[in-house]
């Protein structure tokens, strides 16, 4: 699932400069992303989040993903 | 538009800090929700909590409102400031104090933490009161 996550991310990212998922518990539902790109450039955090919350809205959706964490920065 | 969602429109208009969580604010039942208020602790600010568990519904509603998929959401003057790790990251840099004492001035450290019901937006007359 981690590889699927980073895909999902990568796609969403184009422009990622650091990508890292991590399986929190090694269970394969808990991660935490971390996502630096130019896109969160001058965003408010709120609108960082549902930038990634969008990316994995599929995961998220059906339950493969029972809890995220999320850490976002823009590359400035 | 519903009327759960309405009340729950008219709570976050009505509090000046309120976190969504799952429990209470005295026993939080996920560890996100409790990183969460441990976070608004960390600052002083007293918050109204309200637990989404009693009704999915709760949750699916606040989430169609507030464009926000996971619990906890903590919003501020009616404004969503973010979950779980965004809110522990405002209040480690201190920008949630920022936050804090630009959107409800000085006095934001007054009041209590506490959780209230939904249903107290619009009291319901023929509730029985103990």
């Amino acid at each position: 699932m981690t590889a699927a996550i980073e895909q999902l991310l990568r796609d969403a990212f184009p422009d990622v400069r650091e990508l890292e998922v991590t399986d929190r518990t090694g269970g394969g539902d808990h991660f935490h992303v971390t996502v630096v790109s130019p896109r969160f450039n001058s965003l408010p955090l709120v609108a960082q989040h549902r930038l990634v919350y969008d990316a994995l809205a599929a995961p998220l959706g059906d339950g493969t993903i029972h809890e995220l964490r999320i850490t976002t920065r823009g590359d400035t | 538009m519903s009327e759960l969602r309405d009340r729950i429109q008219e709570t976050i208009a009505r509090e000046p800090v309120i976190a969504f969580v799952k429990g209470t604010h005295e026993q939080a039942y996920c560890g996100n929700s409790e990183r969460a208020m441990q976070a608004l602790r960390a600052v002083g600010a007293p918050f109204a909590a309200v637990d989404v568990l009693p009704d999915p519904a709760i949750r699916q509603e606040l989430s169609a409102l507030s464009r926000w998929p996971t619990i906890p959401q903590i919003f501020v003057r009616g404004e969503l400031i973010g979950g779980a790790d965004i809110v522990q990251e405002l209040a480690a840099s201190g920008e949630l104090e920022t936050t804090l004492n630009s959107k409800l001035g000085e006095g934001w450290r007054e009041g209590e933490e506490r959780t209230i019901a939904l249903t107290d937006a619009t009291p319901n007359p023929f509730r029985v009161v103990g």
